[in-house]
Formats: structure tokens, sequence, C-alpha cells
């Protein structure tokens, strides 16, 4: 939950910004794997991200799933 | 999942739904419904007190509705956000009763009044990436799922294994709770079936999935039975087959090729009989504990809705409509695709396609990127390496995680005993943003100068409290954490006391580590802005283009003559690209874009440096050039095996399936009016010498019989295989060439058809082909005009070199490894080191485009920035003790360590920017000249000293002695 406080403390400074105007935002529709993937490198390159997820958590069916093939590596 | 919650740049919007979408690309106008979880999101603290007084109990659609939950719940354990919702189920949103939770949490959380929030947001561009949903067995009553009760979906089944499932990890039955000896999988259940409610295209996940499953129930027990009824084994990913030999390898699993129906249910045991056919017995009838329905992909269940508010077009298996040369684009500017989306894909593209979205995106909206090096003012740091430990602890109650077992009140009370703690203190939630705050509040006011928090792992939140140390102007490295949740309340539940008392000794052994612990300084390290792409293919081509879209010089190095690498030998997809004219547009792009440097004729004769901050010695027909750059894309492409077999080489009427293609297209005239024509396909792979499947020249001999039979439908054509792996909508063209005459004849590996050249019955020179039947179960002889063979595709030959070139690892079957076979399949191991193409398996064109893309993305996360962080905890070498003697480089896997001349001799060197700090040199070093900064063997002694207190093990000694 301090993820949450803290995103919010920090989008809220965003918007204090100044330079705000040229920031530049998308919208991701979806937050499984594909989603989380595409959030995490649009923010690492700079760019501000809403994940818009229609389930209580982002996660997707990955998240359902025990292990992944071939290497059985844990899913969550 | 917890990256994307802690990332400032990220606002996750859960429980929302998109209503429209006005605008344009670079200007979207988005309205959102915020649905009411009713729940205060910046009060919930995750506790849990409400779901453990709520008398509601439902099924739990996390866990297949196999086990129940609660109508307040957080909707798994590792959720993000880590809050609970409400959901209908309710009593008091159905009937205005209960209220408990209300009355129980303690935060004041819980709202009922919360509606519906209309939100609205602008964007320059978007994803879309819902995903996809399991195929419903409901939909044909044949599956009986729903029916009989140990009828379960592989997504059931899936649960079931998991431990975080409705039994705990136990593979239990619902209808007796016990665990089932005898499964049986049933492959294809919606998948490659053109019937009412089925999906014709192949799912392209089932094959391997169950193969996973069946191995994780011999996990879990080893006597299991487990039976497998297949069509095809679609083994054709990497590392795929030898995960199918595993599989078949275990005792007790058994494969069946068959169709097969569910007949019946035991009304006392509730066993499932399935029905089946075999090769030499007939039908026969066997009786299974569980029957699990390798249940496929569909699109979303919203699909059409998406389609409509977005605007964007879907295909006729209702996936979004994507254009041949860019998977990721719809035909709405703006607006992008990635994951099941795009069709039924396996996890490692949905993860590139991502990463490919996101490069393009870069290329629409860089005028637009931010300048994400938030600035954080932190006061200056204190020098107190000279001052005594001073150290405070905090202990977490972690709301009710570990404040149930653990007794935290009195386990404060006795960390204040312990030597050089000065202060301690129990925090609700030390993870808080208040709590955090307090922590830095407690350093300045106590004057402390260590600090240890007693709450969970640190893999989540040290970066977190370290940053308390930091705001206080104390060096982060003197942070320690103790892990008194993960490694203790959470697995002694049910013994309070011993728990109380483990926690005391994780505390001790956290403060005896933290009185050691060494002030470090991490470093920023500059990043040179230009890439570096080798191999100037269709894989490489793209990713430097996507790149020098963004701003960024790419140096593009192909060995040939020319760019296109292999694809200038295909002509032609099966989805109708030309992909000659594609090339040359490509190419063309290439050569104009003023970013973009070729080197043709080029090797590379050196390549050093790390992570932003190479330098590559190439050789060309520039001359010899040194190339600076922050980033390296792997794209060097593979080649076609040349067969030995078949009369290959010996007989000119015997080629490969990309000659055929060629003549197909050049109009040869013996292959145009060639009678019959045999396709032999697996030549050179999925055998001994390369163990893996080609993947796509199923494919390709079907796209080619295509293109015959649309020239001469008279033609015969025979296509012999082993498994058709036309994954994905690719089976719709498998069904087009069934439909048109091709025949399809199964071999198996031990019996290989055999060809001979012979005279036909009118004396005209043929081909004999001669093949078991095993559905006919006899012998046939084909006299061929052409025999083509589906020749496997083969690492480069170059691929050895510029592994040891660049220090990255290859697989087993001779193609580039991955960081990670599904969350980093475009990394390696090596950072600011990227890979794409068939460099790293065999893959169709789209693929390789979506792969290409998603290294540039990749790049872009390294390249947009001016500086990458390094690590103060590396390795370090005490000169004095080292004797030059290499055992560490030999540990080292990143290439860290190197022998330096010095006076003394030689002596081991560490790069701290290569360091990854795993300490394996450590372990090898005879004199421990070489130690891993934060982790020495004084800080971590210290800890083991603190377990047993030095009387009790004189103690237990003189105990021992006297027994003697």
């Amino acid at each position: 939950m301090e993820n949450v406080i803290s995103l919010k403390e920090n989008i809220q400074q965003l918007r204090k910004n100044p330079g705000d105007g040229n920031f530049g935002d998308v919208m991701v529709v979806g937050g499984g794997i594909s989603g989380i993937q595409a959030s995490l490198d649009l923010a690492a390159a700079g760019f501000k991200v809403y994940l818009v997820e229609k389930a209580p958590t982002i996660g997707g069916h990955m998240a359902q799933l025990d292990k992944t093939f071939p290497t059985n590596d844990c899913s969550t | 999942m917890v990256e994307v919650g802690r990332h400032p740049n990220i606002e996750v919007l859960s429980y929302t739904e998109v209503n429209s979408v006005e605008g344009e690309a670079g200007n979207f106008k988005v309205t959102l419904t915020k649905k009411p979880r009713y729940i205060l999101e910046d009060k919930c603290t995750g506790c849990t007190t409400c779901v453990e007084y709520c008398p509601v109990q439902y099924p739990d659609q996390y866990n297949q509705e196999i086990s129940k939950n609660k109508a307040v719940h957080i909707y798994f354990a590792q959720a993000i956000p880590l809050i609970t919702y409400i959901d209908e189920s309710c009593l008091y949103l159905k009937e205005k009763k209960c209220r408990i939770c209300e009355a129980v949490c303690k935060n004041n959380a819980i709202d009922f009044n919360q509606a519906p929030e209309k939100v609205e947001i602008d964007v320059g561009a978007i994803i879309l990436s819902p995903g996809i949903e399991p195929f419903d067995p409901k939909v044909r009553e044949e599956y009986r799922y729903g029916q009989f009760v140990n009828v379960v979906t592989s997504m059931d089944y899936e649960r079931l294994l998991s431990s975080t499932g409705p039994y705990g990890g136990e593979i239990l039955r619902t209808s007796d709770k016990k665990h089932p000896h005898n499964v049986a999988w049933i492959q294809c259940v919606g998948s490659r079936q053109v019937i009412e409610g089925g999906n014709s295209y192949c799912s392209a996940v089932c094959c391997t999935y169950t193969q996973k499953q069946a191995i994780l129930t011999k996990d879990h027990d080893a006597e299991a039975k487990c039976t497998i009824f297949h069509n095809d084994v679609r083994s054709y990913g990497k590392d795929f087959e030898r995960y199918y030999q595993r599989t078949e390898n275990l005792p007790g699993i058994r494969f069946f090729r068959s169709y097969t129906s569910i007949v019946k249910e035991d009304p006392v045991t509730k066993n499932v009989t399935v029905r089946y056919s075999t090769p030499d017995d007939g039908v026969k009838e066997e009786e299974f504990d569980m029957v699990v329905l390798s249940v496929g992909l569909n699109p979303p269940a919203d699909v059409k809705d998406i389609a409509k508010k977005f605007g964007i077009e879907l295909n006729s298996h209702n996936f979004c409509k994507l254009d041949l040369v860019n998977p990721i684009i719809t035909n709405r500017p703006g607006i992008f695709v990635s994951g099941g989306l795009q069709g039924p894909i396996d996890i490692p593209e949905s993860v590139f396609g991502a990463s490919g979205a996101s490069s393009q995106i870069g290329e629409l909206l860089d005028y637009r990127r931010g300048n994400l090096a938030k600035e954080r003012i932190y006061p200056p740091e204190q020098d107190v390496s000279q001052e005594e430990p001073k150290v405070g602890v905090f202990v977490c109650h972690c709301g009710a995680n570990i404040g149930r077992i653990v007794n935290v009140p009195e386990t404060v009370e006795y960390c204040k005993t312990l030597p050089n703690v000065v202060y301690a203190q129990e925090q609700l939630f030390s993870c808080a943003i208040n709590s955090a705050k307090e922590i830095t509040d407690k350093i300045k006011e106590k004057g402390l100068n260590r600090v240890v928090v007693a709450a969970c792992s640190p893999r989540t939140l040290e970066p977190l409290f370290r940053d308390t140390l930091r705001e206080a102007g104390i060096n982060q490295y003197y942070y320690e954490m103790a892990n008194i949740r993960e490694h203790n309340s959470w697995v002694h539940q049910k013994e309070k006391e011993e728990a109380t008392e483990k926690a005391h000794d994780i505390i001790r052994m956290s403060v005896a580590r933290a009185c050691q612990l060494e002030p470090l300084q991490e470093f920023d390290l500059p990043v040179n802005k230009a890439a570096l792409v080798v191999g100037g293919g269709i894989a490489g081509m793209t990713s430097a283009l996507s790149m020098a879209n963004q701003g960024h010089e790419a140096y593009l190095i192909e060995k040939d003559s020319d760019l296109g690498g292999i694809a200038r030998k295909i002509h032609t997809t099966l989805e109708g690209l030309d992909v000659q004219a594609y090339l040359r547009d490509l190419a063309g792009k290439i050569y104009k874009h003023p970013l973009i440097h070729v080197y043709t004729d080029a090797t590379i004769t050196e390549a050093k440096g790390y992570v932003g901050n190479f330098v590559t010695t190439v050789k060309s027909d520039r001359g010899i050039t040194e190339i600076k750059h922050g980033a390296a894309v792997i794209a060097i492409g593979a080649e076609l095996y040349t067969p030995t077999e078949y009369l290959y080489g010996q007989d000119e009427r015997v080629m490969t399936h990309l000659e055929l293609e060629e003549k197909i297209v050049s109009g040869d005239e013996k292959v145009a009016k060639a009678q019959s024509l045999v396709m032999i396909q697996c030549v050179g792979c999925r055998n001994e010498d390369r163990n893996y499947c080609s993947r796509i020249c199923c494919s390709e001999s079907i796209k080619n019989a295509l293109l015959l039979k649309e020239k001469n439908p008279a033609m015969d054509i025979y296509i012999l295989f082993r498994d058709i792996r036309t994954y994905g909508f690719k089976e719709d063209y498998y069904r087009e060439a069934a439909s048109k005459d091709v025949k399809f004849i199964r071999y198996e590996p031990h019996d290989k058809p055999q060809v001979e050249a012979a005279e036909n019955e009118e004396g005209r020179p043929v081909l004999r082909v001669t093949v078991t039947d095993y559905v006919l179960g006899k012998k046939l002889e084909i006299d061929a005009d052409i025999i083509a063979l589906a020749a496997a595709v083969i690492p480069s030959a170059v691929t050895n070199e510029i592994a040891g070139l660049f220090k990255v690892n290859l697989s087993p079957d001779g193609f580039f490894k991955e960081a990670h076979v599904k969350l980093r399949p475009v990394e390696f191991g090596t950072d600011g080191i990227y890979l794409c193409g068939m460099a790293h398996y065999p893959k169709y064109i789209p693929e390789t485009i979506n792969q290409a893309y998603g290294a540039a993305g990749r790049a872009l996360t390294l390249l947009s920035h001016d500086t990458v962080i390094a690590s103060g905890s590396v390795c370090e070498v005490a000169e004095k003790k080292c004797m030059g003697c290499g055992a560490c480089i030999s540990a080292c896997i990143y290439g860290a360590i190197e022998l330096r001349e010095t006076r003394q001799g030689k002596k081991a060197v560490v790069n701290p920017v290569l360091c990854k700090g795993d300490g394996l040199c450590n372990a090898k070093c005879p004199t421990g000249a070489i130690s891993l900064k934060h982790f020495t063997d004084e800080e971590l002694l210290s800890q083991i000293d603190a377990v047993v207190p030095e009387e009790e093990i004189l103690q237990q000694i003189d105990a021992a002695v006297g027994d003697v």
C-alpha cells in the first residue's frame, strides 16, 4: 500500500512540475504480462503511463499460472 | 508487478474500464470509469482484518472457483495494488445488512458510499494488451465440463498445482478431496476445430503447457500415471523439443495420438471414462481419476466491444487484424497492440511485442519524452564511520502478518537489550510513507548511524528503507533488513512462542551485522547514445531503424555485400506479403536515414567495454573503424542446413524448400510441369545432431504446396511429416492445403521415407519414395518428379565468434541464449546487449519484426538515459594477498575480473562496472584476497557468531566432552 501512496505522491509532484505539458503520456489497456512489460519499458524510456486494468489487480492470466515452460520457473 | 507498483511514472488504474476514446495519434482523450471497490485506496493497508470477519463465502475467481473467498478480499496474495475490494456478493450491497468490515477496519478504509467515478485522461498513444480468455468448454456439451465433477480445465489444474491454489498446492479432486493418481489430458479443446463454438486456429501453447503439467504432476506424486491424448505435438518453440522428450521419458507418462470422447462418470467413484482409438487395438475405453481439458486461447470476451471503442479492425478469428510487416500497429494510428490480442501467442512473444510497442510509441512521441531523472535532493552525507555503532531497530507488525504470530512489543523490549542498540520501536507498517518518514526522523533525533528494519524480504522494500537513511544524511549501506515475515511468521503460524524467539534470533543477527557494515558509494556511468546492430537482415534493419527514428545513431554491421539476410531467398509469405518488395523498401529507409551508418562486407575484430560504453572495431569496405556505442543488438540471423540425405546434391530433382520456392517463383519448367511432388519434413533437425524443431518449415512447405496447387491444381503433392506444426492462425492454411487435396502422410523417425531413382510403369524416370502410412497401416510407394526437403534452420556460422567477442552465452542448440526465456527474451545476461531475429531461434518474418522492435524498445530503456547506476556492493581485491592464480577469473560469469601486470607480478583486478556482486569469485580465491563489499567475511561471520552466544557454545562443548 505504500506503493500506492508513494505513487500518488509522485504523480502529484509531476503534475506540479511546470514542464508537465511536455510529458508524453501513454495509456496501456490491460495489466497482464504484456501490459506490464509495455508500461515498464515506456516508463523507463521517459514516458508517463496510465495502466488501466479492469480487474482489481494487475497480473492477468499469467498470475494464475503455477510455473512456466520450458524451464518450470515460477510464474508469479 | 511490484516494479510497476513502485515506478513513479506508472499510475495503475485498477478496477477501471475504458468508456470512450476520442481524438487522434498524439492527442487522445480517454474517458474511464473507476468501478467502486468500496475501499479507500489510500487508507487500506492490506491487513486483511476485514476479510477475516466477513461472513460471506463465495467461489474464488482467482482459484477458478474451486475454493471459497470472502465478499471483501484481496484478489490474490501478490496483488498490485495490495488492497482489498468488495464485490457484488457483499450482504450490505445486496441487502443493506452486515457492515462488519466497516466496524473492524482500524483505518476507516471501508466506504460503502463509493460510486463509479469518471476519470478523463489525455494521452498521446495507446497500447491495447487486453490478453486472452481461456476457452470455455461449457459451450460444447460433449466435454462434460461442469457436469462431471472430475473433468477440469487446464486453468483449473494450474491452480490445483499452485502452492497458493485452492488446496495449498495439493492436487485434489473436488469430489472426494483425494489425490488423483491417474490423470488424462485431452488436447485441442476448443482449438483446431471447425465446429460451432470451437476455434479453427491452433492455440499454440497447449501442447507444451500440458507437458509442463504432466511433469509437475510427477513432481507432486512420483507414482502418478499421466496420459496425454493429442493430435500433432507442436513443440515448435525454443527448447520445447527437449521438454517434450523430457516429458515422454518420465515413467508413467503416455502420449496417445488419438481423438477422444468423454463417455461416462462412475456414479460412486466419480471417475471419468474416456473413449479413444488406437492403431492396433481399435477403439478402447479407459477410466481416469481426473480428466484435464487442455483449453485453448480465445480473444477477450468483450473483444468486439474493445474493437468498437478503440476503432480497430478484427480478423476473422476476432483477434486484432495485423499489418503484414508490422504486427504491432492497428488500423488506427497511435493505437498499438501487444500480447494476446495479436493472436494466440506464448509469453515471450507477449513480452517482446510489448517492448516493441513501447519502441514504436517512442518513435511517435519522441518529442514529448519527459526527462525522467526527477532530482531528489538528499542532505549531504555525514561521515559516521569513526563513530561507535548506534543502531536503531524498527519492528514491523505488517498489519497482522507478523503481529499476530510474533509478540512485537516484547520483541522491541528485547531489541533494547542488544549491544549497540540505542533505540527500538514498533510500527504497524514500516513501509507506509509516514512510517518511512518516522524512521528518517528518528535517525536524526536519536543520532542513529545504523538502522535495522525487522519486517519482510529485502527483495521488494530494501530500496525504500535505504532511502530513509539517505534522507537523514546517512550512507544507505548502513541499512540492514531482518526478515521476520517470510522466514518466520508465515512459516511458523502455529508456533507463536517459538516464532517470537526466532524473531529475536534473526534481529540479533542483523544487529550484529549492522555494526560491521561499511559505507559504500554507488556511481553513475555515462551512457553513449549510439547503438551497434550486428546483422543487416530484417531483424537488424528493423531494430536499427526504430532506434534511429528515436534520435539515436545506429551502426549497422553486415557481413555480406548486401542487406537483407536470409529473407533475400524468400519471395512471399503464407499471408501473401511480397517479401522482396518489402526488403527493398526497408533497405531504402536504412540507406536514407541520416542516423544509420551501414557497414557491408564487415567483420568485427574486437569488442570491448561494458554497458553504456562499448568500443567495437569493425573491418569493412570502409576500412577499419572503431565504433563507440552504448548498446548492441545481436541480429546475425541463421542459415539453412545443407542436406546430406534423400539424394540431395546427387540428383538435381531433389532440392530444399527454399530452392523449390525460388523455382516456383521463377517459373522453372521442371517444377511447373511436375505431375507429382513430394515434400519431406524435418530434414536435419528433430534428431540427435540438432535436437530442436525449426519452427517454420511446416508452413514453408504448405505455402509452396498452395502456390503449386494454384498454378497446377492437378499436381499430386504429398507432404511427409512427423507432426504438422502450423501453430496459431497458420492452421487455416494447413486446412486449406488438405482441402485442396495436398496429401499429408505421417512418418516415424525410426522409419524414415526412402528415396531412390527409378522408372515408373511408363518408363519415365522418377524418384521413388517409399513410406509407411500409419493410418492405412501399410507401405506406400510414391513416384515423384520433384522432392523438396524441409531443411533445418541452423545457427549462423559466426555465432560462436560473435558470442566470444561480446561475452554472451549460447543455448544447447547453438542459438544465442536470452537472459530469461519468458521474461527477458531480447536481452542477454550481459547488460547493454540485446537479441532479436533468427539468431535467437528460427521464426517467421512477422515474429522477427515483433522481436526486432522489442530489442529496440529494451535498448531505448538504456539509451534514453544519460547515466546508469552501478551498485556499491561489488568485489574488490586486496592486492597484497593476491597471488595472480586466476581462479577468480574463471569463476566470474560476467568477465568482470582480469589479471594485470604489477611490480609484484600478476594481480587480479575487478572492473566494478561489470561486477554483479554474486560473490562466486570469493569462494574460489585460495588466499582470501578477493571480497565482496557489503557481504564481507567480518559482516557475515558476525551474523553467524550472533546465532549462538559463545558461552552457550562453550557450555555445549563442555557438556559434550563431559559425556565422553
